[in-house]
């Protein structure tokens, strides 16, 4: 047997090396100062500090105000992707039957892509404002007595509201070239099989988006846990009392404004951590039944 | 056992496409109906608006007694083919042929009963539990006649079924179609470009131009007595030989041409005659001095292409006709052949409406 061997040469390595540098500067080296800095207690001026083993993961963790922000983040995560995937399949879904103008209707549909989230954060702020907000004043008027200033439930809706409509039209243009992606013949050949929309949805279309939900599954949970910082930080804060931290949002809050660096890093690494945990679980288990 | 009947039947698209213009038709029950006919003509698009794919601008079509224009494709009870299989590849095997059954409500024994016989009979009992990307081209289309026959629809639709099969597969599916339609009895349509496939299993076929019906009969009776230029030329492989011709009173004319044998033809008009590659001959007082420029050996006979010497039009020299002969007949390349023709067979045909004059 004659083997074909290529020449070695240095050029891909120098076509990765960009990538790489970043990967190391960015991610690989932060990460390892939190994970070195969640040992460490820094004294009240930051000028000196001292190696105190578990100390902040203990500290950091087992407090109520960690365990609410856990708590909300989860929640606050499923909602926000259930919500936006639902929401975005259901628009995709009308969008693929629309022959005439369909165009102009996907732009529109998109738009709400183009915003950062703290844009959207800040036009939320405007629209939930107690003395200008239209929102404020319409929920008010349907005898909703709404004060998301005060009330937790109230905030929590805001801010998932926010995220939600900041979310969908990523999760529509996916799902709207899913569905374009189900050759025609397929729709039609399930037309002459199944006589109610509502079943050839649920046993045909649905199915065959599983790969995209799937994909979308996990950008939105990211999304939900991490990119909704912006949002947060120029909406509620975290208020009232700390009932919309999420957990990104009170690593930065105990970081940057409590100035505790030493259990801001531990949550960071608890942070990481369950990620990774996501990652693994969505990826072995999940994975493997959506894809035909 | 069904019939099926289209009166008038129209279908202009949104974008003005005038897919087909007008088309009255009636299939009795049982009957295997090929449609035939150039790519863009509207065969498809026939055949979709009897499944209920289309709807349907203008006329009626019945299945049996019912009008079915505003019924939609499941309550039709008909069954379609399609060429690229449109399998559902979420689904196995089993779950493609059981799914239009489950839907119907049927009792899951009795699902499983109709599957398994139609899986034997079309021989992918083996494959039942594998999904679709694990099948060949071939055993994909069978699930596909599979999920078509379970049902067992009063139509079976197929719009080009074989199109996707390598030839000797395709030859092989031909038969058993038309075996298992046989056995089956029921009412099938079938849309086809290929000749081959047209000819030997429609009891009758249509052969569309243009969104009309040109003609309709057995398809041995369309070979032989064409009623169209169109059909005479689309009908029959090797083509007809078509020869551009005036008619002078006693003979058929073209350049140094002078064809005897034919009479009672319009003296002004420009005509065409056309002779089928078999019904030319050698023949020494023959009237066609072919040059000889291709022999194409198919086996049991050869194919020979040359050009007609003295024959042209407009402006081309040397009509090209085609001779069909047997295996041993191996002329030298450029030679000259004499042939000749029975004028009682030969058809003419109007060249401007194309209608056949004799
Ligand atoms: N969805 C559509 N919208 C507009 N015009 C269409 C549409 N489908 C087909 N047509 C037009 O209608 C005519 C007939 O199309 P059809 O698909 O029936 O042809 P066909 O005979 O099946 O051809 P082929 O042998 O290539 O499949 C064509 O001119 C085509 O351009
Ligand atoms: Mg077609």
């Amino acid at each position: 047997m004659k083997r074909v061997q290529f020449e070695h040469s240095a050029i891909p390595y120098l076509f990765v090396a960009p990538q790489i540098i970043i990967i190391l500067v960015f991610f690989l080296w932060p990460a390892a100062q939190a994970i070195y800095q969640s040992f460490l207690l820094e004294d009240a001026f930051g000028l000196s500090s001292q190696f105190v083993w578990f100390r902040n993961y203990e500290d950091t963790i087992f407090s109520d105000s960690w365990l609410q922000a856990a708590g909300f983040t989860i929640v606050f995560s499923a909602i926000v992707t259930f919500l936006s995937l639902a929401l975005a399949l259901l628009l995709a879904v009308k969008a693929n039957e629309v022959i005439r103008g369909a165009s102009t209707y996907k732009t529109t549909l998109m738009w709400a892509y183009a915003i950062a989230p703290p844009v959207a954060g800040l036009m939320g702020n405007l629209m939930f404002n107690p003395l200008i907000g239209d929102m404020y004043k319409f929920l008010n008027a349907i005898g909703w007595d709404f004060d998301h200033k005060l009330d937790s439930f109230d905030a929590g809706f805001v801010v998932v509201l926010i995220s939600v409509w900041k979310q969908v039209s990523v999760n529509f243009i996916f799902f709207l070239s899913g569905l374009q992606g189900i050759p025609k013949s397929v729709n039609e050949a399930s037309m002459m099989d199944c006589r109610s929309p509502t079943r050839r949805f649920w046993t045909i279309t649905f199915p065959l988006l599983a790969p995209t939900t799937f994909f979308l599954m996990v950008i939105n949970i990211t999304y939900a846990f991490f990119e909704t910082f912006g949002i947060i930080d120029t909406t509620t804060r975290g208020a009232p009392g700390g009932a919309t931290n999420t957990l990104v949002f009170k690593v930065f809050q105990d970081g940057f404004r409590g100035a505790d660096l030493g259990g801001s890093s531990a949550q960071s690494v608890v942070l990481m951590i369950m990620v990774l945990a996501l990652t693994v679980v969505q990826f072995r288990f999940i994975e493997r039944k959506v894809h035909y | 056992m069904s019939k099926v009947q289209l009166s008038n039947v129209i279908k202009t698209y949104p974008n003005g496409a005038e897919a087909v213009r007008g088309v009255d038709m009636e299939i009795q029950s049982g009957e295997f109906i090929v449609f035939v006919g150039p790519s863009g003509c509207g065969k498809s698009t026939l055949l979709r608006m009897i499944a209920g794919l289309e709807k349907i601008t203008d006329g009626q079509i019945h299945i049996d007694d019912g009008l079915i224009n505003d019924v939609s494709p499941a309550d039709r009870d008909v069954a379609m083919v399609f060429q690229n299989y449109a399998l559902y590849p979420h689904m196995t095997v089993r779950g493609n042929m059981s799914y239009g059954l489950k839907n119907r409500g049927m009792p899951k024994s009795e699902i499983d009963k109709k599957v398994t016989d139609a899986a034997e009979m079309l021989r992918i009992g083996d494959f039942l539990d594998r999904q679709p990307n694990q099948l060949s081209g071939g055993q994909r289309q069978r699930v596909a006649m599979g999920r078509a026959i379970v049902r067992e629809p009063k139509v079976f639709l197929f719009d080009e079924p074989l199109s996707n099969l390598d030839a000797k597969l395709r030859v092989q599916m031909r038969i058993e179609i038309k075996r298992l339609q046989r056995r089956m009895n029921v009412t099938s349509i079938y849309v086809t470009h290929d000749q081959t496939e047209a000819m030997t299993l429609a009891d009758r076929l249509a052969v569309i131009n243009d969104g009309k019906i040109e003609q309709m009969g057995a398809p041995i009776d369309l070979y032989n007595n064409p009623e169209t230029l169109f059909v005479a030329s689309f009908i029959g492989s090797p083509q007809v030989n078509l020869l551009p011709v005036t008619f002078d009173g006693q003979h058929l004319v073209n350049g140094n041409l002078k064809l005897a044998g034919f009479s009672d033809l319009p003296n002004s008009k420009e005509l065409v005659l056309g002779i089928r590659p078999d019904e030319l001959s050698l023949d020494d007082n023959g009237q066609f001095p072919l040059r000889v420029d291709i022999v194409e050996q198919h086996g049991s006979d050869n194919l020979i292409y040359g050009g007609i010497l003295g024959a042209t039009d407009d402006g081309v020299e040397e009509m090209e006709f085609c001779f069909k002969t047997s295996q041993d007949m191996l002329p030298d390349l450029d030679s000259t052949l004499t042939l000749g023709f029975n004028a009682e067979r030969a058809m003419v045909f109007d060249k401007t409406t194309g209608d056949r004059l004799r």
